[in-house]
């Protein structure tokens, strides 16, 4: 997936907090420590797999929120489980940050490396050990790629149910720190959903077990809360996904509808029918319209919404519900409703969805993507509030929906070049995320926090849920050398996030408290 | 009853609890009252904190506070074809939605329908120093912050005395058809597994006494699809997945320690197994054993499973299997954090806990 560049400089403040926040020294000092860090390193792991000249380290400066970068002291390729925990021993006792990174495809700078950090690379750790179709798992290591675990599972007639957009690239380690996602959750889950254990390395480089090899595991659920812990918690050095049956066939209908409202409300009445789609996505005109000049999927461009729902089952199941799913968007209002008669028309209705971003990035120099969920019954308010943000900014968005799930992905078009308009998407960004949780919804769905949404996270929690939070990383990791600085952040953060807002003269946290 | 809410009064006593260190026994609808260790304390009870506080079909999704009798929730979503997928066990009493989450069980159709865990969305959480704090929310993909919901399911309250839970609801299927074959123990696991790899409409799978009961749930045709396929010797009703959920079948008519193995659902009868039940297609086994208690968790933790004594054990075995040294310290460290004063339920999962 194609996200260009999106804030420069916007976010000075969010930026500037970060790096106050890194280890800041001066560059002879910085040099010291990264011979003796390296000296230290290249004792535990092979000599080339530590990477310490400025131009080896530059590809690892930013994942896929390519607005964020930062040189990190070291890169790290460990070759082996031993070699993390020896690696993690080092960083434990000289005290210094760790970055975990898998494919480095993240949207939210989850994996952005830390100044006086080292950047533990995982793409090493890429076997897969065993496809165990007698107990639908597969034990892979976390480098192994998404789609891979897929291919590998196919002949068996079995495959792994998430499908990030970036499964192609992404690695199932990366999946587990972000609990990803995709355009099946709604039948099929989240990450969290289709694990069974995972192997953990803690920071003092100790190795356990959490999960178990049945469908549950003893204590508390620590793999739960280690999935989406944005590697903040421990370094995955081994996972076993849950397996399950390719689906006999599937159905996509594709729906046109006039007005955005009644899409929403045909999305709501195929589950009220009692059918649960395996996905069921929505596109507004101006994605619609980009998509359409790009891959010519045959999408009615002048729709105000389309659906595409897909069913999917038995074949039996399948040529039942796909009609009832057609007739349905009928009785809901639907303009027109057509149904792929082959795989290959099926597969058409996917490419334009499919292609939307790079779609949009086609007919703006830059855009910005957002990932916040709502109840969907809210979904009209929330359009007609994004697009009134739209036209008081004067930046187009052009909107790209789970619908069945109710995860938006609005896409904000800009211009870097053009003076300002950096500063206003974002500011259009903020103001969408805080809409989400007004109507009882969250700031991210799938992409994470990272660094990106670390502000907004003061909107969705207050101080006592924060500090939750915090004192949960101090029992994993007491001296906070995980990904520092990420995903949560510090109380006085957020009361400094609310003074910005003050100064503009628009308290919008009043709930906060000052430290 | 009627609706009640009681939250701020539940925090009052924990607060009042946590200044005087005196340890409290959460007490929903107590049908769970024989699993894990017996709590030494005071009772708070859950049980008039109740009522469906949201439930909006079309959303999946469905609020209730603690309290709240399982069989309500199954009515309100029975109404509008809907359904708890994990199929909550009440055993010998009625379950409260607070318990069943807390407890972390879930009935016959947990391997395709998902567990507590699973369907777990958010939560209102009363920590043990009184505070009332809300973690997760009522959409169905949410990844801000820790998943402190899911870390809930299953600590049997040992965190928190959870007040209000949002969890996914999901449409019942629209027939469901058990059939019943007459096939050994060893012959059925194997059948089990090759059917849970198929894309077959399965939502329950069970060996007692050389029988093996399927359950296909899904649309006419699909299920009669299958049923067709896997042919059979006879059916059973739904009253048998009803008696296999709250452990009413004659099987669990013993007073003998119950153990409860979670096992790669593969895996082959240990030597452990004597009187045994497979549910879960495999997964889950409910057993009698002349064996050792530390014979039996050894040889299930080599398979790549635990084992719980679920029912009628001493007071001297611990019911849990034990944790090894890191996690321990995890879970301890988790504990001080939600009840720095080691006042809720402590000892009813492990005794340092």
């Amino acid at each position: 997936m194609i996200v260009r560049d999106l804030f420069h400089t916007i976010t000075n403040a969010r930026r500037a907090d970060f790096f106050c926040n890194n280890h800041r020294m001066n560059e002879s000092d910085r040099k010291r420590q990264r011979l003796t860090l390296a000296a230290k390193l290249r004792a535990v792991v092979d000599g080339p797999h530590v990477l310490s000249t400025e131009q080896e380290l530059k590809p690892y400066e930013c994942d896929g929120l390519s607005a964020y970068r930062v040189v990190p002291l070291l890169v790290v390729l460990p070759g082996s489980v031993e070699e993390v925990q020896a690696i993690l021993r080092i960083c434990h006792s000289e005290q210094v940050p760790v970055v975990a990174r898998g494919a480095g495809t993240g949207l939210s700078g989850g994996a952005l490396p830390n100044e006086g950090g080292i950047l533990l690379s995982l793409a090493r750790l890429n076997r897969i050990f065993s496809v165990d179709p007698d107990n639908c798992c597969a034990r892979v290591q976390p480098g192994v790629r998404n789609l891979a675990i897929s291919e590998a599972a196919k002949p068996h007639g079995l495959y792994y149910a998430p499908d990030p957009s970036s499964q192609i690239a992404c690695s199932i380690g990366g999946n587990v720190a972000e609990n990803a996602g995709g355009v099946h959750c709604l039948k099929y889950g989240l990450t969290v959903n289709n694990l069974i254990a995972v192997e953990m390395i803690t920071i003092e480089g100790e190795r356990i077990t959490l999960g178990g090899g049945g469908l549950d595991g003893p204590g508390y659920d620590l793999l739960a809360l280690m999935t989406g812990s944005e590697g903040m918690l421990g370094v995955v050095v081994e996972v076993t996904v849950k397996l399950l049956p390719i689906p006999q066939q599937a159905q996509v209908a594709l729906a046109a509808f006039d007005e955005v409202e009644t899409a929403g409300q045909a999305v709501a009445d195929i589950i009220a029918a009692g059918i649960l789609p395996a996905g069921l996505e929505m596109m507004d005109n101006p994605s619609i319209r980009a998509s359409e000049d790009f891959v010519h999927a045959g999408y009615p461009t002048d729709a105000a919404a389309i659906l595409l729902c897909e069913v999917d089952g038995g074949a039996e199941e399948v040529s039942e519900d796909i009609a009832r799913v057609r007739q349905r968007l009928l009785d809901s209002g639907a303009t027109e409703v057509r149904t792929a008669s082959d795989a290959s028309e099926r597969a058409r209705f996917w490419a334009g969805r499919k292609a939307a971003f790079p779609a949009v990035g086609r007919i703006s120099p830059d855009y910005y993507c957002m990932d916040g969920t709502i109840p969907r019954k809210h979904l009209p308010r929330v359009l007609r509030e994004i697009a009134r943000y739209s036209q008081e900014s004067g930046l187009g968005v052009a909107n790209v929906f789970h619908a069945g799930d109710g995860n938006l992905h609005p896409l904000i078009l800009y211009d870097a070049n053009n003076a300002g308009e950096l500063e206003l998407a974002e500011q259009v960004g903020g103001r969408i995320l805080e809409l989400c949780v007004e109507v009882g919804g969250t700031i991210t769905g799938e992409h994470g926090v990272g660094l990106e949404k670390i502000n907004q996270m003061c909107a969705q929690f207050p101080p006592e849920e924060l500090q939750m939070f915090h004192d949960v990383k101090g029992v994993f990791d007491p001296r906070g050398l995980l990904n520092p600085g990420k995903a949560i952040p510090t109380l006085n953060r957020c009361a400094e996030f609310g003074a910005m807002h003050v100064k503009a003269g628009d308290l919008r946290f009043p709930h906060l408290e000052r430290f | 009853m009627s609706d009640r809410d009681i939250a701020q009064d539940l925090a009052k006593q924990v607060r009042d609890a946590a200044e005087r260190r005196q340890p409290l026994r959460l007490v929903g609808l107590d049908s769970k009252a024989s699993y894990g260790h017996a709590v030494q304390g005071e009772a708070l009870h859950l049980s008039a904190h109740r009522g469906i506080t949201s439930y909006e079909p079309t959303e999946l999704v469905l609020s209730a506070r603690a309290g709240t009798p399982i069989p309500d929730i199954e009515a309100a979503l029975a109404a509008n074809g809907q359904m708890l997928a994990f199929e909550p066990p009440g055993f010998s009493g009625t379950a409260s939605l607070g318990g069943a989450m807390a407890s972390g069980l879930g009935g016959p159709r947990r391997p395709w329908g998902g567990a507590p865990r699973d369907l777990m969305l958010g939560m209102t959480l009363l920590d043990g120093r009184g505070r009332i704090l809300h973690f997760g929310g009522e959409v169905m993909k949410n990844v801000a912050g820790y998943d402190l919901s899911r870390l809930m399911a299953g600590a049997l309250g040992t965190l928190g005395a959870l007040l209000e839970v949002s969890i996914k609801v999901l449409p019942a299927p629209k027939v469901e058809r058990s059939l019943v074959l007459n096939l050994s123990r060893d012959r059925a696991l194997q059948l089990m597994r090759e059917v849970a790899r198929q894309p077959a409409p399965l939502s329950g799978a069970c060996h007692l006494d050389d029988r093996l009961y399927l359950r296909l749930s899904g649309n006419a045709a699909s299920v009669a699809a299958w049923e067709k396929q896997i042919g059979g010797d006879g059916g059973a009703g739904t009253g048998f997945w009803l008696d296999l959920r709250d452990h009413g079948l004659a099987f669990f008519d013993s007073d003998r320690p119950l153990w409860r193995l979670s096992l790669p659902p593969a895996t082959p009868r240990l030597d452990c197994e004597q009187q045994v039940l497979t549910d879960w297609a495999g997964a889950q086994r409910w057993v009698y054993s002349s064996s050792s208690a530390t014979e039996i968790r050894d040889e299930v933790a080599k398979a790549g499973g635990h084992a719980i004594l679920f029912r009628h054990g001493d007071d001297k075995t611990p019911v849990f299997h034990p944790l090894d040294g890191v996690r321990e310290r995890l879970h301890r460290g988790l504990k001080q954090t939600f009840d720095p004063f080691g006042i809720l339920n402590p000892g009813r999962q492990y005794a340092s806990l």
